[in-house]
């Protein structure tokens, strides 16, 4: 039979495998569909449980790493059974969108819709043009609060890169580098949140008769003085008190990166200077500045967009009392305590404007470095 | 680098320096740490500092004045001498003794006392159980009576693991295959699409809060845990992508070509070779991503709100602060409770999470 007709065979042959391809295809498109309904399901199951929280928790998990993972599976199996011109063009499609859909949905469409939210009224009815933007820049208490975030920038990014600095070349010379890089860096660890209650303890003040339990107040007690409400007084620079938290946090991030950037400082550039008779603080200053000046500008950056954002800090400590409101808190304030939805959607466009220069810098950052 | 020969910089200034600095850094959460383990009581009568030991007056002796004794002159009690306005403040006598006056110029009485080192200081675990039983707390003390209010720390702990766990393993999956697309694959507007997600690196999440929040609630999503870590997945994805772009990227491309030559397709090249080799990066991104979930405030406090029993720690914390601002040993308590998780995260991988910052990104 094969020898009297070998082409026939080949091509049932050739039948039979496309078949069962075809077979396949159906089956992982059913199992596609089964997965994502339950999925589907999923979703409402977590949303309205009311099993005990780590039973949905782990739920959770597994509906999410592991259905996530599963979808990617079929889809890319779908993919497998197209033709290998279309397979080129869709795997790309199933390995990036699902990243992208969740970016754009999370952070480039709301801050559309947050944009047309501002050109409307506090409950949006009524379109309103630029009025509220007019309000952003000529209230008063606008106005406090940008006086407050630019304290923030300047007080903040410079105490921390002074200490940041400051720490890392110490530690640098330091036999005990590490445990002084693990204590100054623990901070970063702990949330703005727990940060306020650690300095509201510090800061905090009683009545000049009762004992002073609060650690600031107690020396100045002790050296004679009057106990003082740190964070309610002398207003603007009661701001001071609260940046003061910030750096404590920040600093551990400054000296890690400018650590890593004077290790690489080549060591015979320093050698040679200090054979040509440098002392220890020109070196620093002339050689190892300049030479870590790139680090010294990303440090800036990040800690600024970070003290620009500045939100639990300043709500646990004075909830925006005092004169210490920030563009967060004001934008919290005016959105979901005075419900006035347009002001606040304005206050985030203008927090998402003074972002922009950092956005651009990455941007061209990344360029330089990379040619796709 | 400076531990040449001839270096003309003291070590002594270079340690004493750092050793200070190190100390202003651990003094606010030390003083946190030692006033969480003290009693109530103390925690608002004295500092925190004063369980170290230090010398206090202590009451010796105790007797009543000599009932003839002149009280509008000068008297002398053990060496001490002083009128009784001087006596009443205390009067040192030259052995070192302290005699004080307690109570009236008529029916008062002397007290000697002594310098001695303060003992051990009482410490318990009375705050941690108040604020993690979740129930009132009646305590009978010294004659008085009062029913204090814990709080519900424990519920809180698990709400938080129920939010961070998922918003940790999602966005790591999601970026580790869009980062491995970006790096390795061609197609049309990559560069574009990737130069967006860089863009959106520093975007502050505030702009996103108000749109997503009005679509949860036509969901009837917000109040869930969902809606939580739906969010810090798309909060978290530019930077996950960016981070394991980077590193993706620099895998060597010998072996990549090689698995293709073979017949490898992405999935699997993507599954079984770039996955297990970029356990450092995603460790890295983990942390952070843990870190920044477990610490948030802002997200949970939108999209949780007031629901009872979904809030996480920070909330809780936060409200605590605001309810109960004078209640120390239940703040004290409940920031290290707060802090717990994330300190153990942070110390025992402290050197993926280096890595990360170190990458070189502007978050």
């Amino acid at each position: 039979m094969t020898l009297l007709n070998p082409d026939a065979d080949e091509h049932s042959a050739e039948l039979a495998r496309a078949r069962r391809r075809r077979n396949r295809a159906i089956f992982t498109l059913l199992s596609g569909i089964v997965a994502a309904l339950v999925l589907f399901e999923g979703f409402f199951v977590l949303r309205d449980s009311q099993a005990p929280k780590l039973v949905t928790a782990l739920f959770a998990m597994i509906w999410g790493g592991g259905g996530m993972a599963i979808l990617y599976l079929i889809a890319n199996q779908l993919v497998e059974f197209t033709p290998s011109k279309w397979q080129r063009r869709l795997t790309p499609v199933v390995f990036v969108l699902p990243a992208i859909a969740f970016v754009v949905y999370f952070l480039a469409l709301p801050a559309v819709r947050t944009f047309i939210a501002s050109l409307f009224d506090r409950d949006g009815s009524s379109f309103v043009g630029l009025a509220n933007y007019i309000t952003v820049f000529t209230e008063p208490f606008m106005l406090v609060t940008f006086r407050n975030n630019v304290l923030w920038i300047v007080f903040g990014a410079s105490f921390t890169i002074i200490f940041g600095l400051l720490v890392a070349a110490l530690a640098d010379r330091s036999k005990f580098e590490n445990l002084a890089k693990a204590i100054i860096f623990m901070p970063m660890a702990i949330s703005l949140v727990g940060a306020g209650v650690i300095w509201k303890f510090i800061y905090a003040v009683r009545d000049p008769s009762d004992v002073q339990i609060g650690l600031l107040n107690a020396i100045v007690v002790a050296l004679g003085g009057e106990p003082q409400a740190w964070v309610a007084m002398l207003q603007p620079w009661n701001n001071l008190f609260l940046i003061v938290i910030v750096v404590w946090m920040q600093t551990g991030y400054a000296m890690v990166l400018f650590s890593a950037a004077i290790k690489a400082v080549p060591t015979d550039i320093i050698e040679a200077a200090r054979v040509d008779g440098a002392g220890e603080f020109k070196i620093f200053f002339s050689i190892i500045i300049p030479s870590i000046m790139g680090t010294i500008v990303t440090v800036s950056a990040t800690v600024i967009i970070f003290t620009l954002k500045i939100f639990d800090v300043v709500l646990v400590m004075t909830g925006g009392q005092f004169g210490t409101d920030v563009i967060a808190t004001q934008f919290y304030n005016q959105y979901f305590v005075n419900r006035n939805a347009g002001l606040g959607s304005a206050i985030a466009i203008v927090l998402l404007l003074t972002v922009i220069p950092v956005m651009v810098y990455n941007l061209r950052q990344f360029n330089k470095r990379e040619t796709l | 680098m400076a531990k040449s020969k001839g270096n003309p910089f003291p070590r002594v200034f270079v340690n004493t320096t750092l050793v200070i600095i190190c100390l202003l850094w651990l003094i606010p959460t030390l003083g946190l740490f030692v006033s969480s383990f003290r009693p109530r009581d103390d925690i608002m009568s004295s500092g925190w500092w004063t369980v170290l030991p230090h010398r206090v007056w202590v009451t010796t002796e105790q007797f009543k004045p000599d009932p003839s004794i002149d009280r509008n002159g000068v008297m002398t009690f053990e060496g001490a001498t002083g009128t009784f306005e001087e006596l009443r403040q205390g009067v040192e006598s030259p052995d070192g003794k302290r005699v004080i006056w307690i109570g009236n110029k008529r029916a008062g009485t002397i007290q000697v006392q002594e310098q001695k080192w303060s003992g051990l200081p009482a410490t318990t675990l009375q705050n941690y159980h108040d604020v993690l039983a979740g129930k009132d707390v009646t305590i009978s003390g010294n004659a008085e009576e009062a029913a204090r209010k814990g709080e519900d720390m424990s519920d809180a702990f698990i709400n938080s693991m129920a939010v961070t766990f998922p918003a940790v393993v999602i966005p790591i999956l999601m970026a580790a295959f869009a980062a491995y697309g970006f790096a390795w694959m061609r197609f049309p507007g990559r560069k574009l699409v990737f130069a967006l997600m860089v863009a959106l690196l520093v975007v502050p999440l505030q702009i996103a809060l108000v749109p997503v929040l009005s679509d949860y609630v036509h969901l009837k999503l917000n109040g869930t845990y969902m809606s939580v870590w739906l969010a810090h997945t798309g909060f978290g994805l530019p930077l996950a992508v960016f981070l394991l772009y980077n590193y993706i990227s620099t895998l060597p491309r010998e072996i990549m070509e090689a698995a293709i030559v073979d017949g490898a397709s992405h999935f699997k090249i993507f599954w079984r070779l770039v996955l297990p080799l970029s356990t450092p990066a995603l460790a890295s991104f983990a942390i952070f991503q843990f870190l920044w979930v477990w610490n948030d405030y802002l997200v949970a406090l939108i999209f949780i709100g007031n629901v009872p029993g979904v809030q996480v720690l920070t909330m809780r914390l936060a409200d605590m602060v605001g309810s109960r601002g004078s209640d120390w040993h239940l703040l004290t308590a409940g920031g290290f409770i707060s802090m717990l998780l994330p300190l153990i995260v942070f110390f025992s991988l402290q050197r993926y999470f280096v890595r990360g910052l170190t990458a070189g990104s502007v978050k």
